[in-house]
């Protein structure tokens, strides 16, 4: 966890805008994203100085070098192994993973899971628009079967990662899947991943309007996205819809869509969302859902992260040992003196 | 036991080479090291070289599960663990079958009779059994039916299982040679007690077998206590036997106290490098992060991380591993973090000879890389000065600002040897380019002007927020740059700092003569070789040929172009295919070099380097 110490809201997100101008296409959800991070920071209540951001390559790898902070651009998927080292070598930083859907899951699937595994208290944000952006639209491990691109010209033949069941799969404690066109929530998602002990990873759902535009739309555009996406908040009943009258059941170990005030059913028979359950059966469940699609955080399980585990490590070495200095080591054991 | 009794009179020996050799299973490696460990105290000068298969548990007699230990000790300077044994303790028939060559005619070999059933001669291929052919006809036997001697030690003490008691019957052999070369037992009688501290049980064990075997040697005197070697003359000071692997670390250990920075390793196993991770993770006390990650990209990535986060960060492999993070230094070269890559090089292309040595990486370690890349390479040359070397390699990554790859091999890496040891206060100062505030037009890449290495703001500190990365950067603004002739200023700047580097680096001084017929050059682990087969022929009066030895591959030493001239051949000698030598040739063109190259993960004999080089000043 980080300082959040007597940094009053000095800030705003000007403070947060570096000089270097933003070369998204126009439209981009990535510009979505960008701002509400600015927005976010001021509220985190962190130093400007004691942020950093790390990214990978891609369109969405760029973020980095636009908000004002530390910051690394470096090489294809490997963001999170260099964010875990700038988060070992000084825990009391708020480290940032900037990362596509191809950084994350293609090239960089190993750190990706391993830095979920592990528990470092960093923060990931995944720019998941099922294409491979830069390279000027090729598919990526998240487009679907059948989708046309640059390199599957008849249709995508290899079946999709599901991110939030690999997050899941991988021991991620905390993951939250949103709406790139919802900046109030992704804002909010992000000030409570900051607050959230341990890897954090937010699924944003970003629309490429150059090689994959609307491959959301049919979920997330404003006519439907009320009645196609639940939003989850820990602790309340699973209810969605426009008139807030559709709701989750489980019947037969799956879930079920049920309409409040049909067949019997009352809001006392809808789910509450327990993010914090630490068996993640239920979480799995939430992001297998097609419809609707489930949003928000779906699990945000408390436990030790890495630098907790190596810091009591570290404590109870310190107690037993006899070094302090490299000398004590150097002149211990069997030595011998030549006159 | 049948020993003709020897005329030998107690002889005084300037060095001897003993090899132990036995199955996997045998114990060998330990009993090397004790022994070792007893004669470093004693005194003398040592050097070691262990040589065991690639598979952990291979299987029992084989000929390839044959693992051996091989070490020299002199009461003068030993440089390597030699070539010719004069002692050869063989545990049973593969290990004779793999060994016996090595040893010089007339020589002495102990053996366990008892290990040579019908069962371990066939799987030694033998037809018939070497003890009673004229197989051994050359040498000087010493056939002991040790298992049975190491059963009929322990018969009082009860519940012992069959095992335990095969297990121990290294240290028969070991209590042996120890009264051979007047020795005691008194350091491996206080090993046995720390390494068992919760068996206690087996220090009964093991000191009684490492006795009787002592006194076994001593009331036979069929074997004369014939080699009586004094302790050598040593420079004064405070000393241990240290193996390679480990004074790397502790140069590690040594430079990040020194910077007073903390260290960060990020390192996935592979062999030969594992120890230095093993030794790094224990020392936690001194604040080491040691990170062991998921991959050898994982490895050097969370150290440019660490690095970027102002820690003195480094990562360790070998050759399959150096090239998964071709990548990621270049990103550091890109940059401009100070990182240090210890490659411990092994037999390569691909997985290749893993517990084999090699210096077949320095093309990779200079080129691996895509771009312009220039990285600062150095190697070290023997197990204790890689001590010196990490150390040093550490010094330059933080004064220079830019990834260094340190080179060791899995022959010194795995060697020991004495180290007299160096106190922190007596090792120079490190400096480093870490800033703490700038002006309004402070910029990440302002350089000092001599080295050329840019400013290291850490997070943390007010003020110098900035975003570095892979793409080109502005010269000036750190900004991503396209710019043509920027790419083409800084791709000249960063190779320019590295050449910078020869100016902080010591010339190159030529061993045993500075003019003559014959110029013997290396680089990297085989100085110990070189050196002494330069040595040794100026005993014989050779006194026109010298050796010159590099340490600094990357930028190399200003001087060489005058010394390479003052010798009438100049020849080049690797554990490769020719990789310096071409190196040189780039540097050098006018000059010839020839090469002697040896490729079969093996390090230069003293007598086939002797040979090859009075063949050449023929
Ligand atoms: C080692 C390496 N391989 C390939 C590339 C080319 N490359 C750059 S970005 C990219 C895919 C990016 O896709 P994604 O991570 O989804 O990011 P997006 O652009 O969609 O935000 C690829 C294949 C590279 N830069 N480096
Ligand atoms: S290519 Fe797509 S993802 Fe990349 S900037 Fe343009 S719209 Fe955004
Ligand atoms: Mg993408």
């Amino acid at each position: 966890m980080i300082m959040e110490t007597a940094v009053e809201n000095k800030y705003t997100y000007k403070d947060f805008e570096s000089d270097q101008e933003v070369r998204w296409c126009p439209g981009c959800d990535d510009y979505v994203i960008l701002r509400s991070m600015q927005k976010a920071l001021p509220e985190m209540g962190v130093k400007k100085e004691d942020v950093v951001f790390v990214s990978g390559i891609g369109c969405s790898s760029r973020f980095p070098y636009y908000i004002d902070t530390y910051g690394m651009h470096t090489i294809h998927g490997r963001a999170p192994a260099i964010a875990s080292g700038v988060k070992l070598a000084n825990p009391s930083l708020s480290v940032w993973v900037a990362t596509g859907d191809g950084d994350a899951m293609a090239i960089g699937g190993n750190h990706f899971i391993h830095v979920l595994r592990r528990n470092i208290d960093l923060n990931i944000i995944l720019f998941n628009n099922e294409i491979y952006g830069l390279t000027k639209g090729q598919f990526s491990p998240t487009s679907t079967v059948g989708q046309k691109t640059k390199s599957s010209p008849y249709g995508n033949t290899q079946p999709p990662f599901n991110p939030g069941e690999l997050a899941l799969g991988a021991g991620a404690r905390f993951y939250g899947r949103i709406s790139g066109n919802s900046p109030k929530d992704i804002g909010q998602m992000l000030i409570e991943a900051h607050h959230f002990k341990g890897t954090a990873l937010i699924e944003v759902l970003q629309n490429c309007v150059i090689f994959n535009d609307g491959c959301y739309s049919n979920v997330t555009s404003k006519d439907v996205k009320e009645d196609k996406l639940i939003y989850l908040e820990h602790g309340k009943p699973m209810i969605f819809g426009k008139d807030r009258d559709k709701g989750l059941v489980l019947n037969n170990l799956k879930l079920e869509v049920v309409t409040i005030g049909e067949n019997g059913i009352t809001e006392a028979d809808i789910l509450i969302h327990d993010a914090k359950e630490k068996d993640p059966t239920m979480h799995q469940m939430l992001v297998r859902l097609e419809y609707p699609l489930s949003t928000g955080i779906i699990r945000s399980y408390n436990d030790l992260t890495l630098e907790e585990r190596e810091a009591e490590v570290t404590k109870q070495v310190k107690a037993n040992s006899k070094f302090t200095k490299a000398d004590d080591l150097f002149f211990s054991g069997e030595t011998y003196k030549v006159d | 036991m049948i020993v003709e009794k020897s005329n030998l009179q107690s002889e005084a020996l300037e060095t001897v080479v003993i090899r132990f050799v036995g199955d996997s299973g045998d114990g060998m490696q330990l009993t090397g090291t004790q022994f070792t460990d007893t004669s470093a105290m004693f005194g003398n000068d040592i050097a070691t070289f262990p040589n065991y298969p690639s598979e952990i548990r291979a299987p029992q007699g084989s000929l390839f599960g044959v693992s051996g230990f091989q070490v020299h000790i002199g009461s003068v300077e030993v440089s390597t663990p030699g070539d010719n044994l004069d002692l050869l303790v063989a545990m049973n028939p593969a290990s004779l079958k793999t060994n016996l060559y090595a040893l010089k005619p007339g020589h002495t070999i102990i053996v366990d009779t008892d290990a040579f059933n019908r069962k371990n001669l066939e799987k030694a291929q033998y037809k018939t059994n070497p003890l009673e052919d004229d197989t051994l006809n050359n040498y000087r036997v010493v056939k002991v039916d040790m298992t049975s001697l190491t059963k009929e030690a322990l018969k009082d003490i009860e519940g012992l299982d069959n095992k335990t008691i095969t297990r121990s019957k290294n240290m028969f052999a070991l209590g042996m040679v120890y009264w051979m070369y007047g020795r005691t037992t008194e350091h491996t009688i206080d090993f046995f007690k720390k390494k068992f501290r919760k068996e206690p049980h087996l220090i009964d064990v093991n000191t009684k077998v490492l006795k009787a075997g002592y006194h076994f040697a001593e009331t036979l005197e069929f074997i004369p206590n014939a080699y009586s070697v004094s302790p050598a003359k040593m420079p004064s000071g405070t000393y241990r036997v240290i193996m390679g692997n480990t004074a790397t670390a502790w140069g590690f250990l040594a430079a990040a106290e020194k910077s007073g920075l903390e260290l960060f390793l990020g390192s996935y196993p592979i062999t030969p490098a594992t120890d230095i991770l093993h030794e790094l993770v224990k020392h936690k006390h001194f604040g080491v992060k040691a990170f062991q990650a998921e991959d050898e990209i994982a490895g050097i990535s969370s150290a440019i991380g660490a690095a970027f986060a102002g820690d003195l960060a480094i990562t360790t492999t070998s050759g399959p591993g150096l090239a998964l993070k071709g990548e990621a230094l270049g990103l550091a070269i890109m940059m401009e973090l100070p990182i240090v890559v210890v490659n411990v090089q092994r037999g390569g292309p691909s997985t290749g000879l893993p517990t084999k040595t090699e210096q077949s990486d320095l093309f990779q370690a200079m080129y691996g890389r895509n771009g312009e890349s220039p990285a600062i390479v150095i190697a070290a040359s023997t197990p204790a000065n890689c001590f010196d070397f990490a150390f040093q390699a550490a010094k330059l990554a933080l004064e220079h600002m830019t990834p260094v790859i340190l080179l060791t091999d899995g022959y010194i890496a795995n060697g020991s040897a004495p180290w007299k040891i160096q106190s922190i206060e007596d090792l120079p100062e490190i400096k480093n380019n870490l800033v703490k505030e700038g002006d309004d037009n402070w910029s990440p890449y302002i350089r000092n002007e001599q080295t050329l290495a840019r400013n290291w703001a850490i997070p943390g500190t007010t003020g110098l927020e900035h975003r570095i990365g892979g793409l080109e950067k502005d010269s000036i603004t750190g900004n991503v740059s396209h710019a043509p002739e920027n790419h083409e200023i800084m791709t000249k700047v960063r190779a320019e700092k590295v050449k910078r580097v020869q100016d902080v680096i010591p010339e190159i001084k030529t061993e045993f003569a500075t003019t003559g017929d014959l110029l013997v050059v290396g680089w990297g682990g085989t100085y110990g070789s070189l050196h002494s087969a330069v040595k040794q022929m100026n005993h014989e009066g050779y006194k026109n040929i010298g050796l010159a030895h590099f340490n600094y591959i990357n930028p190399l030493p200003k001087n060489i172009g005058d010394l390479l001239t003052k010798f009438k051949k100049i020849v080049v000698c690797e554990l490769n295919n020719g990789q310096f030598v071409n190196i040189l040739r780039m540097h050098f063109t006018g000059i010839e070099f020839l090469q002697y190259n040896k490729i079969q993960g093996l390090p230069f004999g003293n007598s086939e380097l002797m040979e090859a080089f009075k063949k050449l000043i023929k």
